[in-house]
């Protein structure tokens, strides 16, 4: 049978040694006698330094362009406006006069597309399901406005982000991408090699 | 001469805006003096139309929501809403997603037990200091998470045939570095809480679960293995890849709010047994989903299973978690039902309180390990 007390002595010498851990000179006083420390300073003094996140890290969608803005991948086919878990995506297609598609650098584009900030909850859904790579995830978290409904409602312009933007913080996903739409390039247009170095002699690939 | 004192029972509401009640929850207590003699909880006030929700959205659509049920625990929320998938349009898993979510679900079980034991600390009233030092290694587990998946609660990250996208590359490595580091901060919290006498005051022979209820009431979890019933479903129904792994299934004794507590960290220590295995056994390539999970994720409206049903289940940290999805062919279950643990824990909690002070009501709570997010849905 243990003494009475011992139990709580030794808690304490676990707070104790926690609490050396957090200074410099404690740090110092652990290492004389024989014990390992660990830096027990674990948090920031955010806003001042932000954490660093990993590359990975989602946050608020944003749509993607091509070398100019209204080069825009994205054709308004509505897909993940359909697949939005909590339904915070709203897009109408732009149409002429007579109700027809209007197409710009051959595609069709959306002339109206929001993402409200309040209910979108960053769940990575619509990048999943978009068969253009046309959205993509966004890193900036500190989206608070002061207003209450219009701020809330990022529009295109303000989705739009180039090409560039989404691989400077996404590089490793970004290459993938890259290669996928390489691939349905080339698949797209087989008689029109998009290099002019590549073989034209090279027999087309068996399907 | 003798004068009976005149008293009266009293009807108090602890909650639902109550700091110990995690979250928004209310018990109707009735009391005599300082002990409990009736005690109501009351539920419903996080209700969020899950299941709802979930029969009007596709099948890979619910898994975001999934996250939100047991915001402690989104990984195996996800693995269990994958597992009922797969079994309802029969999906083959790869290989390396099997060991990617297993390593996963077991992280997981070491956030929530490691979160819960600091709750259930600072609903004693030993305010921060053994919750911060949990919360510190919890940290680093997020981190872990952020990095494969890209958000640190809300994962979103298993799907059905595996993993939404391979961990990126020095993961594992740096997830073997803190699985074998695990053991040496279990000790260290060990050493501040296991064997403090104050703790085992409060906690031993409070809130007395006996084994007969708890087996009738359908209590599952680390709340079961407390009473002493071995009743563990990755042995029981050996799902994913389980059986590969050689672990021991902890038992308490009592059935106290001691023993809640113990189970939790020698589970924690199994889990950490588990997590090396997986580590060492997974293979070094290969796809982390497989080809119809990755064409399912794409294209959610093309996944229409043939007309059933089916129950998928895991030992999640606080429980048996099971859904269970009727399909009717559409691209929405018909029927989409989740079977939370703590709902179904919470309710032998009048029977652990009667006779008990008020006091332990909240460590008894504390230790059912409830998030109210997973109660209400």
């Amino acid at each position: 049978m243990a003494l009475i007390g011992t139990g709580v002595l030794s808690g304490m010498g676990v707070v104790f040694k926690t609490f050396l851990e957090t200074y410099p000179w404690g740090r110092v006083v652990l290492r004389t006698v024989g014990v390992k420390p660990t830096n027990g300073l674990v948090t920031v003094e955010y806003p001042d330094v932000k954490q660093q996140h990993a590359e990975r890290f989602r946050y608020f969608p944003f749509l993607v362009y091509d070398q100019t803005p209204d080069n825009l991948r994205c054709v308004a086919c509505r897909i993940c406006e359909q697949e939005c878990p909590p339904q915070c995506i709203h897009i109408i297609m732009e149409k002429d006069e007579q109700g027809r598609p209007v197409k710009n650098h051959g595609r069709t584009l959306p002339k109206v597309f929001d993402i409200d900030t309040s209910v979108c909850m960053s769940c990575r859904i619509c990048v999943d399901v978009c068969p253009f790579d046309a959205i993509e995830m966004d890193n900036t978290y500190e989206l608070s406005s002061e207003g209450r409904f219009t701020e809330m409602i990022y529009d295109k312009q303000r989705l739009l982000k180039s090409d560039e933007y989404f691989h400077s913080i996404h590089p490793e996903e970004a290459a993938v991408v890259d290669q996928r739409l390489a691939a349905k390039k080339a698949k797209a247009a087989p008689s029109a090699p998009s290099q002019p170095g590549a073989s034209p002699a090279a027999p087309p690939p068996a399907i | 001469m003798e004068q009976a004192i005149e008293s009266q029972l009293l009807e108090i509401s602890l909650g639902p805006q109550h700091p110990s009640t995690h979250g928004v929850f209310r018990m109707n207590a009735t009391l005599d003096g300082e002990t409990i003699v009736k005690l109501k909880p009351v539920m419903g006030y996080l209700h969020r139309n899950h299941e709802q929700i979930g029969e009007s959205i596709s099948y890979i659509a619910s898994f975001p929501f999934t996250d939100r049920l047991d915001y402690f625990s989104a990984m195996s929320n996800n693995l269990g809403l994958a597992i009922a998938i797969e079994q309802l349009g029969g999906i083959p898993v790869s290989e390396r997603g099997e060991y990617v979510r297993v390593i996963m679900a077991e992280l997981t079980r070491l956030v929530n037990h490691t979160a819960v034991t600091g709750f259930l600390i600072n609903d004693m009233g030993a305010f921060g200091t053994p919750l911060l030092y949990a919360f510190r290694e919890r940290e680093k587990i997020l981190d872990l998470f952020e990095a494969a998946s890209g958000s640190r609660m809300m994962c979103n990250y298993v799907r059905p045939g595996g993993v939404r996208e391979d961990v990126p590359a020095g993961w594992l490595a740096q997830a073997k570095q803190l699985v074998d580091g695990y053991p040496r901060f279990l000790d260290e919290f060990e050493m501040l809480l296991t064997d403090n006498e104050i703790i085992r005051q409060r906690t031993q022979g409070v809130g007395v679960l006996s084994k007969e209820l708890a087996v009738n009431a359908s209590v599952t979890g680390p709340m079961l293995r407390a009473t002493g019933v071995n009743y563990d479903i990755r042995k029981v129904d050996g799902y994913s890849i389980y059986p590969r792994f050689a672990f021991k299934i902890p038992l308490g004794s009592a059935g106290d709010v001691y023993d809640r507590y113990y189970v939790r960290i020698l589970e924690m220590r199994e889990s950490v047994k588990i997590l090396q295995q997986a580590l060492k056994q997974i293979p070094d390539s290969g796809p982390a989903i497989s080809p119809k999970g990755l064409a399912i994720g794409k294209a959610p409206r093309t996944f229409r299973p043939a007309k059933g049903d089916a129950y998928g289940r895991i030992e999640a940290p606080k429980g048996e978690l099971g859904f269970y999805l009727v399909s009717d062919g559409s691209p929405q279950p018909y029927r989409y039902h989740v079977r939370a643990p703590s709902f179904v824990n919470l309710t032998v909690l009048e029977d652990m309180c009667l006779g008990q002070k008020v006091a332990d009501t909240i460590i008894i709570l504390g230790s059912v390990d409830i998030v109210l997010g997973e109660v209400d849905r």
